[in-house]
C-alpha cells in the first residue's frame, strides 16, 4: 500500500497522476480462511481491521453481496456521539468516538472527522429531566457532556426558533467532542487498510448457506463457490435474520426502513449537529452545504430500502417549526436503508448457538457512530472469546431479562 | 403508500390511517412454559425477506384489528383477513401460492 501524503500528491502531480494504485485488491476467493466476515459495511470491515491490527489474524475474507459500504454505511446521516444513559452503551460508543479522533491518521485515509458538537434538544419537561439525568450519568461514565440553557442553544445555533408554539426549546444536552465524519471514507479507509494487511475483500459474492459440522461452523456456501473457515462473523445489519436462519438460530430482530434526505446546498448556516427527538428529526450541514436530515423509521417490516413518504413529511414539518428558515429549502434527494431493530434498541455482539459463529447486529437506527468501537469489541470477542466492550450485548440477554434499555433512555430509536 | 383493505368495514385504507401491530399468529406462552418458549413468544421474530403475516389496526377508521399477508421484499399485498383466526385462511394462502409457489412461513405454507 502506497502511503497517502502531501508529498504523494506533489509527486503524482509531476507525473500526471499515473502512479495512484487501486485502494484495495479484488481477489478471487481462496478455498479457506481463518476467519470469514459476512458483510463489507463499516462494522464488518472494522471487525476485520482490528482482528488483523490487534490480534494478528490476517488470513481473513470479508464477503459482500453488493459493493462495500453500499448498505447502511453509505445511507446514514454520519452523526457520531456517545451521550448514552446506560453504562454498557456509553462504554462502547465512547470507545468508538475516541477511536474516531485519530482514525484518519491510523488508517492513513481522510475521514473528514469533524468534532463540531452534537446538541440534543429538550422540547418537553420530560426530556429536560431525561437529559439532565443523562448528563449526570455521562459524568460518572467519563463521557464529557453538559446540560445547556436555551440562551446557549441560541448562541450555538442562531437559526433556531426557541419559542415554537408546540415544542419550545427548553435546553439541550451538549456533547462538544461529538460530530460527523464522511461515511463512505470510513468504509474505504478500513477496506484499504484491510487489503494492505493481505485480507481479501470479495464483493458481489452472496452467501447462500452456512455449513456446520457437529454444532461448529465449517464454512459458507456462496454464489462463487464454497469457502471454508474456522470462525464466522455475521455483520449484515438488516439482513441478519436471513443469515441467522442459514446458521440455524433465530434473532429478536425486525427489519424496517429508515429514511434520510438532503436539501439543496446553501451557504454555511449551522456548524453543529442538532437532534430533536420529541419530534424525531435531526439535522446537520454537510461540507457541500446541504442540510442533511434524518427522520423516523417505518412501523412495519420492510426489506426494500424504500420508506413511506409520510415519515419524510412528518420529519420536515416538525423541523420547520424549530428551524423556520428551512421552510424555503428544496429537498434534493431522499433515500432509505434497512435497519435491524432489537426489542431494547441496543445492539447484539455475541457468540451464537452455532460454535465458532459470531454475530454483530441490531444497531438499528444508530450504527454509524459505533463502527470503530463495534469493530474493536467484535474483533476481541472473535479472537479471544471475550470482550469487556461486548459482554453486556449478548444474544441471551433477552432470555435472561438483562436489557440495555436505550429505547426508554432515548425516548425514541437512536 | 401502502394501502390495505380493512376486512371489517371494506374500505381501502391508506397507511396513514393504519397502525402497524407487528408479527401475526404469535402463540402465547405463560405460566408453566419453558424459558425458551417465553423468549420466543416475547422477543424472537420471523422477520423474513419475503412472505410475512402481520397485524394492523384501522386506527383512524373503524378501529378494528385485522391481519394482512404481505411481501417484505416487494411490498406486494396478498390480502387481508379477519383477526378472529389463529392461522391464515385458505384463500389467502392460495393467493400467495399463485404469486410465490413454494413459500413457507413458520409452520404455514
Amino acid at each position: 500500500m502506497r502511503h497517502y501524503s502531501a508529498f504523494a500528491v506533489a509527486r503524482e502531480a509531476l507525473r500526471h497522476h499515473t502512479g495512484w494504485e487501486r485502494a484495495w485488491r479484488s481477489p478471487e476467493p481462496k478455498r479457506r480462511y481463518d476467519v470469514i466476515i459476512v458483510g463489507a459495511g463499516g462494522h464488518g470491515l472494522a471487525t476485520a481491521y482490528y482482528l488483523g491490527k490487534n490480534y494478528g489474524i490476517q488470513n481473513v475474507a470479508v464477503i459482500e453481496k453488493g459493493w462495500l459500504g453500499g448498505g447502511n454505511t453509505g445511507r446514514n446521516t454520519t452523526i457520531i456521539r456517545s451521550n448514552y444513559l446506560q453504562d454498557p452503551s456509553a462504554a462502547i460508543y465512547e470507545k468508538s468516538r475516541s477511536l474516531y479522533e485519530h482514525l484518519s491518521q491510523d488508517l492513513n485515509y481522510n475521514l473528514m472527522f469533524s468534532p463540531r458538537g452534537v446538541m440534543m434538544l429538550a422540547q418537553t419537561q420530560n426530556e429536560v429531566r431525561g437529559y439532565k439525568r443523562t448528563a449526570h450519568a455521562n459524568a460518572l461514565q467519563g463521557v464529557t457532556t453538559e446540560w445547556i440553557s436555551p440562551q446557549r442553544v441560541k448562541e450555538l445555533v442562531p437559526i433556531i426558533n426557541l419559542d415554537g408554539p408546540r415544542y419550545p426549546v427548553l435546553g439541550a444536552l451538549w456533547q462538544a467532542r461529538a460530530g460527523t465524519a464522511r461515511h463512505d471514507a470510513l468504509a474505504w479507509g478500513y477496506a484499504r487498510a484491510c487489503s494492505a494487511m493481505g485480507m481479501d475483500i470479495i464483493q458481489q459474492c452472496e452467501v447462500t448457506g452456512v455449513r456446520s459440522d457437529n454444532g461448529h461452523v465449517k464454512g459458507v456456501e456462496t454464489t462463487r463457490g464454497p469457502i471454508d473457515c474456522d470462525k464466522l462473523g455475521i455483520v449484515v445489519a438488516g439482513h441478519s435474520g436471513v443469515l441467522a436462519e442459514m446458521a440455524g438460530f433465530r434473532l429478536p430482530i425486525e427489519s424496517v426502513a429508515l429514511q434520510a434526505l438532503v436539501s439543496e446546498p446553501i451557504k454555511p448556516c449551522m456548524d453543529v449537529v442538532v437532534m430533536a427527538n420529541t419530534v424525531h428529526g435531526y439535522m446537520s450541514q454537510s461540507d457541500k452545504g446541504e442540510m442533511v436530515i434524518g427522520g423516523g423509521a417505518d412501523g412495519y417490516n420492510n426489506y426494500t430500502q424504500r420508506g413511506s413518504f409520510h415519515h419524510v413529511e412528518e420529519t420536515v414539518r416538525a423541523l420547520v417549526e424549530t428551524f423556520p428558515m428551512i421552510s424555503r429549502l428544496k429537498m434534493l434527494r431522499q433515500w432509505g436503508g434497512i435497519v435491524d431493530m432489537t426489542g431494547d434498541r441496543s445492539p447484539i455482539l455475541s457468540k451464537t448457538p452455532l460454535g465458532g459463529c459470531f454475530i454483530n447486529c441490531g444497531w438499528g437506527t444508530g450504527g454509524f457512530k459505533a463502527i470503530p468501537g463495534s469493530g474493536w469489541g467484535m474483533a476481541q470477542l472473535m479472537a479471544t472469546g471475550h470482550s469487556p466492550l461486548t459482554e453486556a450485548f449478548t444474544l441471551d440477554r433477552f432470555a435472561e431479562g438483562r436489557f440495555i434499555d436505550e429505547s426508554v433512555a432515548a425516548g425514541v430509536a437512536h | 403508500m401502502l394501502i390495505l383493505r380493512c376486512p371489517y368495514c371494506g374500505n381501502d385504507v391508506d397507511e396513514t390511517d393504519l397502525a402497524p401491530g407487528g408479527e401475526a399468529h404469535i402463540r402465547r406462552h405463560g405460566p408453566g412454559s419453558t424459558d425458551a418458549e417465553l423468549t420466543d413468544y416475547l422477543f424472537q421474530r420471523e422477520n423474513p425477506r419475503g412472505v410475512h403475516f402481520e397485524r394492523w389496526r384501522h386506527a383512524a377508521g373503524c378501529g378494528k384489528w385485522f391481519h394482512a399477508a404481505r411481501a417484505t421484499d416487494t411490498l406486494q399485498v396478498f390480502g387481508t383477513y379477519s383477526a378472529q383466526t389463529t392461522e391464515p385462511p385458505q384463500e389467502i394462502r392460495d393467493a400467495i401460492t399463485k404469486a410465490r409457489p413454494g413459500w413457507s412461513w413458520r409452520e404455514f405454507s
